[in-house]
């Protein structure tokens, strides 16, 4: 989130799309309808009817998959009708570049196409620099190569009648949405965008949230209470598992993985620090080397030196092009080229997709380690449903693993905040948490190495481990602490202390910190601040719902990310109502400002976007690989085979997996007329794999459903509560029918086309549930993450003659 | 000062953080239940949920609506059920002086099968359950073992949104009044039922049997029940025992 909870409530106009959040963060609509009272206009945009909806002042449905479409036409009818808050668009965003010459769209593709390889060159997709590397501006907005008049030209294509037609939203629909919506393009009112998994799990994910940021930006609502784009993430840690790295692609704190070009420490940094020689950008990753430096200190330690490159060297470095995340590694064990490994912490053989090919992956390793809970589809899965155990090779460990409330530690909430949450009771048994079983096992692999040599042991035996685990230890090293004796703004701080902020981190070895964006978190001033429970805060603070001293938000505990954009060149707040932050004359009042320079009148004042290079928000994007403009794109598997915006039907970029088991439904393919969508629901988590084990979530949601319209459900002679199978080109699985009113059949390029939803928590370690929904789902991704297609896909369905995964 | 409960059906998300947190609170076991087409499940309210989150919805020409009603003992003002219950063996369910609490006491265990029976026939809400091998009567106590410890009860405690308030009676009719004020700009046939009768006031958007069928009482009301049940009491006693 760029804002947080509490702050939702501030929103005069509130748009959810790609996202259930009543039912998948509930405590999101305490401040929906908080801001619902205070007048705010709630709009939920989803292919079905939920709890969402029901609380909302209006329902739109929608296509799954055509988001971009919908936005996009909602860019161009802010474009078109002037509903632009023009100052801030001239003033804080890119839309005054002049972009080169080389760059052009046409026909759904970007210059630089490699059509063999699927991939862009990027090369083209810059801005006319100055003599001095800053890009040249037209600040009049005329100029026809500007990025607000290429960005017109693009949408001019969303038309109302274009966007309904592939969207099946009625005119009048997206009408009622883009005027509500666009009425915030003011300064004096505020419109937030909430999204969540409808949004990421598409091969367009990524340029579906850039055309929140493009439309955010345009209505100057980016820095503001009540405003952003916010990501809502969940119960499992996700906001502070992504800042610790969950996915291969980063190392903690969003810096990039090593890559096989980059073979050494002067090569990383000259290729990941971005230099502007704009006095008036902060340029703020240009400190990424201080960042990366620090984080190689906490890895190695005193093994780390300047002379060694920090040890930089004997990490992992990925080769060019290479895909590590699940699908692809998944595709590797497929084809017997992985021999074993752990899965802690996940249930892959129900969530990820295409589960059919993922489960006779697994069976091709000769070991396996799990810990967990409770038994689950993958640590069971060598003896699943139809398989011979005793054709299976795989020699499987199941370590039992303590539960939430028996270890202590942090959780980070999707506003950023990191609380501490205190042990309630001891592990049963021999049970340990995640770190207290890994801790001693990586002592052992030490030990290993260290007898027994192999392959590069430095690259091992080199690193900083402590003998035991102990969650407040790896609070304090996650700040960051002082390696030597170093005077930071006059005050002394001893080697072994901690960091104040990070500020303080250096790129010469004088400190360490396991990610900077949580540096200032535990600090010798005040100890560890995400166990804060303070609710004090002055008027200004109070009167937004900030609490600067409850727990501690990264970075520099600023809740509001880029604010200084939410006040006019003199410091002075563009909506006096709901300030965010002022300028009192001598400083800045209110939240921590994105960086203490003074207004921009006074001349020595920063652009408020510090994280870009050049300091404005990115309304022309060049970093994403499917583009630098979002374009509507249809998923991979569609039921239309052309629509109106260009040729290119579906992503020229996304990641695909070829395999005899990774089969796609071709357009618009008769036998796959109908659009699946999987999601989650509130009452089970995830995959399930917890929650189908306590019995009282199990009696509210019992079984794998499959909702649907009545309409569709006459055209197959389907009752409500009757067993169907649900079959795509990959596999088949039994659902009961759940035949509803809040599913609407839509009409798409002239045709009707009918959408189903099912929940994918199910699984046949618990029996009689139902078996995962993933059997469905195809092996593609998102360019830039490489995250499943899971949102769109296509089926058929039909009325069961006999059920054997759910009993009746 | 007895206390009350206000259920703005108008804010529910129908997360049933209620319906669960009533069951932890008295560790009732969950029923084995099956997936038949709706979300609301169990499907009914039983001896194992005195709280059960109904799901209602309806199509009017392109417009969905879905309610979601938190069902749950009423804590009427003047019980029926205590009438009825009396007839079987005096003092059976009580009304707690301090809280206007519904209490189902341990004299009901003697109850048989057609005395439960009866008294589930006097609640014009359709509220108490009992197990069908135990006879175990089952409904919402208020949680009166809480409220005498200093807390809320347990459903009210989870609810996110505002849906579930609890406090002194007073102050929730003035709440509902004002609630029921903003709601009906956007809902003019919004309403309360019952608000005279019980203890736990629902605050409706539109019509009460869009939510379900025992929203509000059906007449006789239930102060004329009373004294209809004190007038039969000998001959239903009879009848009862017979």
């Amino acid at each position: 989130m760029t804002n947080h909870w509490i702050d939702i409530k501030n929103a005069d106009s509130i748009l959810i799309i790609g996202s259930n959040a009543a039912e998948h963060h509930p405590i999101s609509f305490k401040w929906v309808l908080r801001a619902k009272d205070a007048g705010a206009t709630v709009m939920h945009v989803d292919p079905k009817f939920s709890r969402t909806s029901a609380r909302s002042d209006f329902h739109v449905p929608i296509r799954s998959g055509t988001d971009i479409a919908f936005m996009g036409g909602m860019i161009n009818y802010v474009l078109q009708n002037n509903k632009y808050f023009k100052d801030y668009v001239v003033d804080y965003t890119n839309a005054p570049y002049i972009v080169s010459d080389g760059f052009e769209f046409k026909d759904g593709l970007f210059s630089g196409y490699d059509p063999k390889n699927r991939t862009y060159d990027q090369s083209s997709w810059k801005f006319d620099l100055d003599s001095d590397g800053i890009p040249k501006k037209d600040t009049s907005l005329k100029h026809p190569r500007c990025v607000f008049n290429l960005l017109k030209n693009h949408f001019s294509r969303y038309s109302m009648d274009n966007v309904s037609s592939v969207t099946g939203v009625s005119k009048d629909n997206l009408k009622k949405v883009y005027e509500d919506f666009s009425s915030t393009g003011t300064g004096t009112r505020a419109g937030t965008i909430m999204y969540a998994l409808g949004w990421t799990q598409h091969t367009v994910g990524v340029q579906n949230i850039r055309s929140a940021a493009i439309l955010q930006l345009l209505l100057g609502n980016i820095g503001v209470a009540g405003g952003g784009i916010n990501a809502l993430r969940g119960e499992p840690n996700v906001q502070g598992s992504t800042d610790h790295t969950l996915l291969y692609h980063i190392i903690p704190g969003y810096m990039a993985m090593p890559k096989a070009d980059w073979q050494t420490y002067d090569e990383y940094n000259k290729a990941n620090t971005p230099v502007s020689n704009d006095t008036q950008s902060a340029n703020w990753w240009r400190h990424k080397p201080k960042y990366f430096t620090s984080l190689l200190k906490g890895w190695f330690g005193e093994n780390a030196t300047a002379k060694n490159g920090y040890c930089y060297e004997l990490l992992p470095k990925i080769e060019k092009g290479a895909d590590h995340s699940y699908m692809f590694l998944f595709d590797r064990m497929y084809k017997n080229e992985i021999t074993g490994g752990f899965i802690i912490g996940l249930n892959p053989m129900n969530s990820v997709p295409n589960s059919n090919k993922v489960r006779k992956a697994l069976d091709n390793l000769d070991w396996l380690v799990t810990q967990e809970l409770h038994h689950s589809e993958t640590t069971d899965n060598w003896q699943r449903p139809g398989v011979d155990p005793k054709k299976i090779k795989t020699e499987v460990f199941l370590l039992p693993s303590a539960h939430r409330v028996e270890k202590e530690g942090t959780v980070t909430n999707s506003g950023r905040w990191i609380g501490w949450h205190d042990k309630a009771v001891e592990p049963e048994a021999e049970a340990r948490s995640f770190g207290a079983a890994f801790v001693p096992l990586m002592n052992k692999v030490q030990a290993l190495y260290k007898k027994e040599g192999g392959k590069l042991p430095e690259a091992i035996t080199l690193q900083n481990w402590p003998k035991t685990y102990d969650a407040e230890y790896w609070t304090r090293l996650i700040n960051g602490q002082f390696t030597k004796d170093t005077v930071v703004k006059g005050k002394k701080y001893k080697k072994g202390q901690q960091v104040p902020s990070f500020t303080a981190l250096g790129d010469d070895g004088s400190t360490m910190s396991l990610n900077w964006l949580y540096a200032g978190s535990y600090t010798e001033e005040d100890g560890n601040k995400a166990k804060r429970r303070n609710p004090k805060q002055t008027d200004m603070q109070a009167n937004i719902g900030l609490y600067p001293n409850w727990a501690w938000c990264w970075p520099v505990n600023r809740r509001i990310l880029y604010n200084r954009a939410s006040v006019n060149a003199d410091g002075m707040p563009l909506n006096p109502k709901k300030a965010v932050i002022k300028w009192d004359g001598k400083k800045w009042i209110g939240d921590v400002p994105d960086g203490g320079w003074k207004p921009m009148s006074s001349g020595e004042g920063k652009h408020p976007f510090i994280m870009s290079k050049h300091g404005h928000g990115q309304i022309f994007g060049p970093g994403r690989k499917d583009g630098p403009i979002p374009e509507h794109y249809e998923p991979v598997e569609t039921p239309i085979d052309s629509h109106p915006f260009s040729k290119q039907l579906s992503s020229p970029v996304y990641k695909r997996i070829d395999s005899e088991m990774d089969k796609l439904a071709k357009p618009a393919d008769p036998k796959y007329p109908i659009v699946l969508t999987t999601y989650s629901l509130t009452e089970h988590w995830c995959g399930g794999g917890e929650t189908r084990n306590v019995p009282n979530l199990l009696e509210a949601e019992p079984q794998l459903y499959v909702e649907m319209s009545p309409e569709l459900a006459k055209e197959k002679g389907i009752k409500n509560g009757d067993g169907v199978i649900v079959e795509s080109i990959r596999g088949k699985v039994e659902a009961i029918a759940m035949v509803t009113v809040r599913m609407r059949p839509l009409k798409v390029e002239g045709k009707i086309v009918h959408l189903i939803g099912m929940p994918f928590c199910f699984g046949w370690t618990t029996p009689g549930t139902g078996d995962s929904t993933n059997r469905l789902t195809p092996s593609v991704g998102d360019p830039n993450t490489t995250i499943p297609e899971y949102k769109a896909s296509c089926v058929n369905i039909r009325k069961a003659d006999k059920l054997t995964e759910i009993v009746r | 000062m007895s206390k009350a409960f206000l259920i703005d059906t108008t804010r529910c998300t129908a997360c049933r953080g209620c319906q669960l947190a009533c069951k932890e609170w008295y560790e009732l076991p969950a029923n084995k239940t099956k997936q038949v087409g709706t979300h609301q499940n169990p499907p009914d309210l039983n001896a194992n949920n005195y709280k059960l989150v109904r799901f209602s919805e309806h199509l009017d020409g392109e417009t969905i609506t879905w309610n979601f009603f938190p069902d749950q003992c009423r804590h009427c003002v003047e019980p029926p059920c205590q009438g009825a219950a009396d007839t079987v063996e005096e003092g059976a369910i009580i009304k707690d002086e301090a809280t206007g609490a519904v209490i189902f006491t341990d004299k009901m265990k003697q109850f048989s099968e057609e005395d439960l029976e009866y008294v589930r026939d006097s609640c014009p809400y359709d509220i108490p359950r009992w197990d069908a091998k135990t006879k175990r009567p089952g409904k919402c106590m208020m949680c009166i073992d809480r409220l005498q410890a200093g807390k809320l009860p347990a459903c009210v405690q989870a609810c996110p949104t505002g849906t579930m308030n609890f406090g002194d009676r007073d102050e929730m009719l003035a709440l509902a009044e004002k609630r029921l004020a903003e709601v009906k700009k956007d809902h003019p046939n919004a309403m309360l039922a019952d608000p005279d009768d019980v203890s736990v006031i629902y605050l409706l958007a539109e019509a009460p049997e869009r939510y379900h069928t025992h929203v509000v009482a059906e007449a006789p009301t239930p102060t004329s029940r009373r004294q209809l049940f004190a007038s039969l009491r000998p001959s239903l006693t009879s009848v009862s025992k017979s």
